[in-house]
């Protein structure tokens, strides 16, 4: 046995998170050798920041899939529309109702994940169909809401967004914590301990006595509240908010709880690896936009990047 | 049908299968041990015996399904070659109907009957199964209103099993000549059984053959000819019908007396079995420290009781450090562990809400139950942190044991634990059982095998899913479990 440093070391390309970092930093070497280094510690910023995004809403995905097969949610894209919208219209710049706007986020987030829980529960549908169907109501009700008002956010909260501390993005301080605390739910709480039950063997769960339907509630609320943060954090980056602000955040929210290691089968799930996924989705567009392709090819490269990772680190573990 | 009678017009019986000292073992359990029959034209064998007798390995010997690992299977074609092995068992028109439907739930009647009916092919076998499969059910079934187009999965149950049923009797380019009819009652009214049992009489009287497997005696002497009784993977008894009472038969099933009834428990029934704590609407009760037996053959409705009572007592909403009643379950795999966990993680998981410290789980306090229950149960690993899977099925078991016993819950529900357990194991089980109901805990306990009914301080027997008895103390014996868990009498007759 090596000394416990190197065999930590040694055991790393184990953990399923590593391969979604890798794949991030030879991403961006590449970029970094196009460019020649210039404008990297702006890349760098702005891979952060927009990681930030997807890392958050990714984390609350995470926590649904871990619940195992048929569970997704697909309503955080019209989930943080809503959220963007209705807190900015409400705090119509003033710097004064910074706090209650975030507070009227989150509870927007509260109420379309109780909402989601709601449908699948007493009317018995499976949560993808659920989540999909009620997504409409909630872009028809941003829609509605927003009848195209492009209102700015209060100055002091831009400034947060856009902001850094020590040369990290503020948003990224806010995703690292945010990520801190979920690795600890899931690791050291009661509740982590009973998703992963449930996201194993349901009915067992349910036979050693755990609320089952209780982490349900609390995963598909904890995944709209994320996603409604999101949207507050993106609309006051972004200087208002849009109704397609969260469109691309769907695909990408499942694409990094995949890249990043976690079990679609369930009961298996890890934080670290929905920040590599979070930075890699960035850094693989970045990068071949810099090498100019087209659109076309952006996506399809996209997608075979997406493909070779989940084929690398699931080949890793069947060997190991 | 017609075709068959050639062969059953050849003089004395030439069998149509000789089974001579068949012996099948899977692994170490010896599901055949030695076994021999013959069956010819003409002939309706009633197979009895219990759960786990080796009735339905007999029948996949019978049928060709399984090489016997020793003696020999031997049919005897219509031609009067003589031969062994699957090909030929079809080749001599040996057709099985099982208990669980075989029929595929997506495809038509007519569909499914291709599967079984190989000769179905080429053009315009569709048209040709609608006629084969219709005129069977015409046949043994007259009045049954089912179309060959229908979709089976838009079946009842009971019309299922008809259109089995009437497949293995259909003609076909092999024609029926032995039928295996394992169970065909189960989900038929006693009308529809009757229709039944009439065809299965006209098919022998015209020199077919039948096997009737049925755990409603009324209608094993209604039809056999001859009653074989298999216990333990042998046949223990065969004789013509006429030759057994009911009582006799039941007798022969179980004629094992049993030792445990005085092992039973050392303090007195009076002395640790306190107030009534249970009581469900279906009729189960239980009262303080008392170990409740559930009985009856398997399937009749016992594990259901125990889940419902279960989740009825244990809302999926609120956890609580005090749950009312824990649960043991026997089907690991579907119903106990969690299969990426380790052993202490699985060994927790039931007393984990009374681990929490400052709302996070304890983990010294966790290890320091985990390692207690190790020493108590003797799970045999070198660390508590390996994977629950690489255990053995027994240790395993011992973990789910642990898990529920760890709780504070003062009912035990028990789903037939000590499935695929070895014997030792078993034992230690037993004493901690016993143990803890001393302490006071009231155990709900369902088992398919007798020895472990008979340890029981009361028991309900199960028969199609209502109690049929309850049977206290030294009332529990084999006899008095077997004859109330069989039909004693034909429905409504």
């Amino acid at each position: 046995m090596a000394n416990p440093v190197t065999s930590s070391i040694l055991q790393l390309p184990k953990r399923p998170w590593f391969w979604a970092f890798v794949a991030s930093g030879i991403t961006f070497g590449a970029t970094y050798a196009l460019t020649e280094g210039s404008g990297s510690s702006e890349l760098i910023s702005a891979a952060l920041t927009f990681a930030t995004f997807s890392a958050i809403v990714g984390i609350g995905q995470m926590f649904v899939i871990t619940m195992g097969p048929g569970n997704v949610d697909l309503s955080i894209p019209a989930t943080m529309t809503l959220a963007g919208t209705l807190s900015l219209k409400f705090m119509d710049g003033s710097t004064a109702l910074i706090l209650p706007g975030l507070g009227i986020a989150l509870f927007v987030g509260l109420a379309a994940g109780m909402f989601n829980y709601l449908l699948i529960r007493l009317l018995r549908i499976p949560p993808i169909i659920a989540t999909l169907s009620a997504s409409f109501l909630y872009q028809s009700l941003a829609i509605w809401w927003n009848r195209g008002l492009r209102i700015k956010p209060p100055e002091a909260l831009a400034d947060f967004t856009t902001g850094s501390l020590a040369g990290i993005p503020n948003l990224t301080i806010v995703g690292l914590l945010i990520a801190v605390a979920s690795w600890f739910i899931l690791q050291r709480s009661i509740f982590g301990r009973w998703l992963s039950a449930v996201g194993q063997n349901t009915r067992a769960a349910r036979l050693s006595g755990i609320p089952v339907e209780a982490v349900k509630a609390a995963t598909f609320i904890g995944s709209a509240v994320l996603a409604s943060l999101t949207g507050y954090l993106l609309a006051s980056f972004s200087g208002g908010a849009a109704l397609n602000m969260g469109t691309e955040y769907l695909l990408i929210s499942i694409a990094v709880v995949v890249i990043g290691g976690c079990s679609i089968a369930g009961g298996n799930s890890n934080v670290p690896g929905i920040w590599g996924g979070a930075l890699l989705m960035f850094l693989v567009v970045s990068m071949l936009n810099s090498y100019g392709l087209g659109a076309g090819v952006r996506l399809i490269l996209t997608g075979t990047i997406i493909i070779a990772i989940v084929a690398a680190a699931s080949g890793r573990k069947g060997s190991a | 049908m017609q075709l068959a009678t050639t062969a059953g017009s050849s003089p004395p019986a030439i069998p149509l299968v000789a089974l001579l000292d068949a012996r099948m073992a899977f692994g170490a359990v010896r599901a055949l041990d030695g076994v021999s029959l013959t069956i010819s034209p003409g002939e309706c064998v009633g197979l009895i015996g219990h759960n786990g007798a080796g009735k339905s390995t007999a029948v996949n010997v019978i049928n060709g399904g399984l090489t016997p690992t020793g003696g020999s299977v031997q049919y005897t074609l219509a031609d009067g070659s003589k031969g062994n092995g699957a090909a030929v068992a079809r080749a001599c028109g040996i057709r099985s109907v099982f208990q669980e439907l075989s029929l595929c739930p997506n495809l038509t009647i007519e569909e499914t009957i291709r599967v079984p009916h190989r000769d179905l092919k080429g053009f315009g076998w569709r048209k040709t199964a609608r006629k084969r499969i219709a005129k069977a059910l015409d046949q043994v079934f007259p009045g049954h209103g089912i179309e060959p187009g229908m979709i089976v999965g838009d079946l009842s149950i009971a019309e299922r099993q008809m259109v089995e049923i009437a497949a293995g009797f259909a003609e076909g380019s092999i024609p029926a000549r032995l039928v295996i009819l394992d169970e065909p009652t189960s989900s038929l009214d006693a009308a529809v059984a009757r229709q039944l049992l009439d065809h299965v009489r006209k098919f022998c009287a015209s020199g077919g053959a039948v096997i009737f497997i049925s755990h409603m005696l009324g209608e094993v002497f209604d039809v056999a000819t001859r009653i074989d009784v298999m216990k333990d993977g042998k046949i223990i008894d065969s004789r013509p019908t006429s030759d057994f009472t009911q009582q006799g038969l039941i007798d022969a099933m179980g004629h094992v007396a049993s030792t445990k009834a005085e092992a039973r428990s050392q303090t007195s029934r009076e002395d640790r079995i306190g107030e009534e704590v249970l009581n469900t609407p279906e009729g189960l009760s239980a009262r303080r420290g008392e170990i409740v037996g559930l009985a009856g053959l398997a399937g009749h409705g016992q594990a259901e009781a125990l889940a419902r009572y279960f989740v009825s007592r244990s809302a999926g909403i609120h956890h609580t450090k005090t749950p009312e009643v824990a649960f043991v379950a026997g089907d690991r795999g579907r119903d106990g562990i969690m299969p990426l966990w380790s052993i202490l993680q699985n060994l927790t998981l039931t007393h984990l809400p009374s681990l929490l410290r400052r709302g996070l789980v304890d983990q010294k306090a966790e290890d320091t139950l985990a390692q207690d229950w190790k020493q108590k149960i003797g799970i045999r690993t070198e660390n508590m942190n390996n994977p629950i899977l690489s255990l053995s099925g027994g240790n395993q078991q011992k973990v789910l044991f642990a898990r529920s016993l760890a709780s504070s819950a003062p009912i035990v529900v028990m789903d037939d634990p000590m499935r695929g357990v070895d014997v030792g194991t078993k034992q230690e089980a037993y004493d901690m059982i016993r143990r803890e109901a001393e302490a006071g805990r009231t155990f709900l306990w369902y088992s398919t095998e007798t020895d472990e009914v008979v340890q029981c301080d009361r028991a309900f027997v199960f028969r199609n899913g209502q109690i049929s008895a309850e049977l206290i103390g030294e009332d529990i014996t084999e006899e008095n479990i077997l004859a109330a868990s069989f039909e004693m009498h034909e429905e409504a007759s």
